[in-house]
C-alpha cells in the first residue's frame, strides 16, 4: 500500500504539479493568440517574444526593486514589478498596431501578409530583448520559495517520496484561474465583449451593426500583451527568463491553440493543458515510479524515459501535425487555419 | 426619402423612394443591379452621379456605419446574424449604438416574433432560416430606424415561412417604418407592397404601385412568367 502511495506521490510531484503550472501558463499565451486570431484574423509569431519582451521590463524593474530594498516577501518582488512590465508590453504592441498592422488593414492585406508582418516584429523584439537583458538566463525569483518542500513533506508524512510544491506554482495556477473567470465574465457578459464575439463572428455585420473595429482591435492587444506578460513572468519565476526560451515557447503555445481550436478561448485553455502534460509525461524518467509498483525482480534498469526532454518540443511538434491532419478545427471547433 | 443614383457600370439612372409606413418592392432579373442599388443606398458602393437623402437630408457623403446610426437598417442577403451569438446577444448587438435603455425594443420585437423570445438563450447559428431571417430583422430593428431595407430575406426559405415573414414585414410597416425589400419571388412580393420598381440592367423600367404591376400584361410576360 505504501508503495502504490510513493509512486502517487512521486508522479503528483513530477508530473500533475509541474503540469498544471507549465500548463496555466502555455493556456496563458495560448489564449492570447487566438484572441488576436479571431480578431485580427492573422497568427501572431511575435507573441512569444512579446512574452519576453514584458518579462524582460518586469526584471528590470524587479532587480531596481531589489536594489532599492522594496519587498514585499513572502511574495516575489516581481509581483510588485509586473503591473509595470504589462503596461510597457500593451504600450509596445499598440505602437506596433498603429505604425504598423493598421496600414496593412487599411490596405486590406492577406491573412498571409500579417504573418509576415508578425515574424518581423517577432525578429525585431527578439533583437530587442537580448540586446537589452542578453542572452543568458536570468533569475529573478525571491521571497519565500516553497509552500511545502520535499524534505518538510517527508517529515509530516513518513514517506519515502517527497512532494513539494513552490510557491511559483501556486501563484501561476491562482492566478491562470482568477484571470480566465475575468477573461470570460469580460467575454460573455460585457458589452465590448459582446462585441469582441461579434466582430470575430461576422466583421462587415459588426460594421453595420456600430461596432468600432479600431476599438475592438485595441482591446484585443490590451488584453493579449497583458496575458503575455504574466505568463511570461510566471514561467520565468517558476523556471527561469531566457530569451530564446520564450521564443521557442511559440510552438507549444500555437499548438495549444490549434489543438483547442483556434479562436476558441476555451480550446486554448484545454490544448494549454493538453500540451503541457502531453510534453510533461513523455519526457518523464518512468524508473522510480515503476521500482515503486513492480516487485523488486522486475524493477527496470534504464531510465524508462520515453523521450530525452531535449526533445520535448518535438511533442507539441507531432500534436500540432496530428490535430491538423485528423481534425483541423480542434478540440473545440474552431476555424480551420 | 429619395434615393437618386448614376454610374455608367452597373446602375443608370435608377430612383429608388420610400415613404413612411410604405412598403416598396424592388424585382428584376438576375443581374439587374437589385441589391448593388441597396448597396449604394447603404454607401457600400461609390456613387459616380445622384445623391442618397434620408428625411431630405443628404446623406451621400456618410460611410456605411453613419448611415446605419443615422437611421437605415439594414438586413444583408447573407451572413445576417452572428451564428456564434446566442439570439438575445444579436438583438443587443443590433442596439451596439444605443446608449439609452432598449430593453422597450428588445420586448418589442420578442412581441413581433415570440418564437425568438423562447429561443433567446440559443445559439442563433442552430436556429432554422425563417427563424434567422426573423433574428436579422430583430437586430436591425433594434436600433429603431426610419428606413428598414431587406435585401431578398425570403431566398432559401419555405413557402410558408416566406408568407409568413411578409406578415410580419407588413406589420412592422405599420408602425411608421418606411420598408424597401429586394426580392426574388416577385409576385407575392409585389402584392404585399405599396409600389413596386422593375429593375432592368441597372435602370427603372416600371414603377407603379404592386398591384398595377401585377397587372401590367408587359411586366407579367417579362418578369412573372406569364
Amino acid at each position: 500500500m505504501e508503495d502504490v502511495l510513493n509512486a502517487l506521490i512521486l508522479m503528483t510531484n513530477f508530473v500533475l504539479v509541474p503540469g498544471m503550472a507549465y500548463g496555466a501558463q502555455l493556456a496563458l499565451g495560448a489564449l492570447g493568440i487566438t484572441l488576436i486570431f479571431s480578431i485580427l484574423r492573422f497568427a501572431n509569431f511575435a507573441h512569444g517574444d512579446l512574452m519576453a519582451f514584458g518579462t524582460m521590463i518586469t526584471i528590470l524593474l524587479t532587480w531596481w526593486l531589489q536594489g532599492a530594498g522594496f519587498s514585499i516577501a513572502p511574495l516575489p518582488t516581481a509581483l510588485l514589478a509586473l503591473p509595470f512590465g504589462i503596461i510597457a508590453a500593451v504600450t509596445f504592441s499598440l505602437v506596433i498596431d498603429r505604425s504598423i498592422y493598421r496600414f496593412y488593414r487599411q490596405q486590406g492585406a492577406a491573412p498571409v501578409v500579417f504573418v509576415m508582418v508578425s515574424l518581423g516584429v517577432m525578429f525585431t523584439l527578439n533583437a530587442i530583448v537580448r540586446f537589452v537583458v542578453g542572452t543568458e538566463d536570468r533569475r529573478f525569483i525571491d521571497g519565500e520559495r516553497f509552500i511545502i518542500s520535499a524534505g518538510e513533506f517527508k517529515s509530516i508524512t513518513g514517506l519515502a517520496e517527497g512532494l513539494a510544491f513552490r510557491q511559483s506554482q501556486a501563484l501561476t495556477v491562482i492566478t491562470a484561474i482568477i484571470l480566465v473567470v475575468a477573461l470570460f465574465w469580460f467575454l460573455q457578459k460585457t458589452r465590448t465583449g459582446k462585441a469582441m464575439r461579434a466582430y470575430s463572428d461576422n466583421e462587415d455585420l459588426a460594421l453595420l451593426s456600430g461596432i468600432n473595429p479600431e476599438r475592438i482591435v485595441m482591446i484585443t492587444w490590451i488584453i493579449a500583451a497583458s496575458l503575455a506578460t504574466i505568463a511570461g513572468v510566471l514561467y520565468g519565476l517558476d523556471k527561469s527568463f531566457k530569451p530564446f526560451t520564450y521564443f521557442q515557447l511559440l510552438l507549444p503555445m500555437f499548438a495549444a491553440a490549434i489543438v483547442g481550436g483556434i479562436g476558441q478561448p476555451v480550446g486554448a485553455i484545454a490544448g494549454g493543458f493538453l500540451i503541457a502534460f502531453s510534453e510533461v509525461t513523455v519526457t518523464y524518467a518512468y524508473k522510480r515510479f515503476l521500482g515503486h509498483l513492480l516487485p523488486e525482480s522486475l524493477a527496470p534498469g534504464n531510465l524508462v524515459q520515453l523521450l530525452s526532454t531535449d526533445y520535448k518540443f518535438a511533442v507539441s511538434f507531432v500534436i500540432l501535425v496530428l490535430v491538423l491532419l485528423v481534425r483541423p478545427t480542434g478540440i473545440f471547433r474552431g476555424r480551420v487555419l | 426619402m429619395r434615393g437618386g443614383y448614376g454610374s455608367v457600370d452597373i446602375l443608370k439612372n435608377c430612383t429608388i423612394a420610400v415613404d413612411k409606413g410604405e412598403v416598396v418592392v424592388v424585382v428584376g432579373p438576375n443581374g439587374a443591379g437589385k441589391s448593388t442599388a441597396l448597396k449604394a443606398l447603404l454607401g457600400m458602393l461609390p456613387l459616380r452621379e445622384g445623391c442618397v437623402k434620408l428625411d431630405g437630408i443628404d446623406i451621400t457623403s456618410l460611410a456605411p456605419q453613419d448611415r446605419v446610426a443615422a437611421g437605415i437598417g439594414v438586413v444583408p442577403q447573407v451572413a445576417n446574424i452572428f451564428t456564434t451569438l446566442t439570439v438575445q446577444e444579436n438583438l443587443e448587438m443590433g442596439a451596439y449604438l444605443r446608449t439609452d435603455d432598449f430593453s422597450h425594443s428588445l420586448e418589442h420585437i420578442y412581441e413581433l416574433f415570440p418564437v425568438l423570445k423562447e429561443k433567446r438563450n440559443q445559439f442563433a447559428g442552430e436556429l432554422s432560416g425563417g427563424q434567422r431571417q426573423q433574428v436579422a430583422v430583430g437586430r436591425a430593428l433594434m436600433l429603431e430606424p426610419r428606413v428598414l431595407m431587406l435585401d431578398e430575406p425570403t431566398a432559401g426559405v419555405s413557402p410558408i415561412v416566406m408568407d409568413e415573414l411578409f406578415d410580419r414585414v407588413l406589420d412592422i410597416a405599420t408602425t411608421g417604418i418606411a420598408i424597401l425589400m429586394v426580392e426574388q419571388n416577385a409576385r407575392q412580393a409585389l402584392c404585399i407592397s405599396d409600389r413596386g420598381y422593375v429593375l432592368v440592367q441597372g435602370q427603372n423600367r416600371f414603377s407603379d404601385s404592386g398591384s398595377a404591376l401585377l397587372a401590367n400584361p408587359e411586366v407579367r410576360t417579362s418578369f412573372l412568367g406569364g
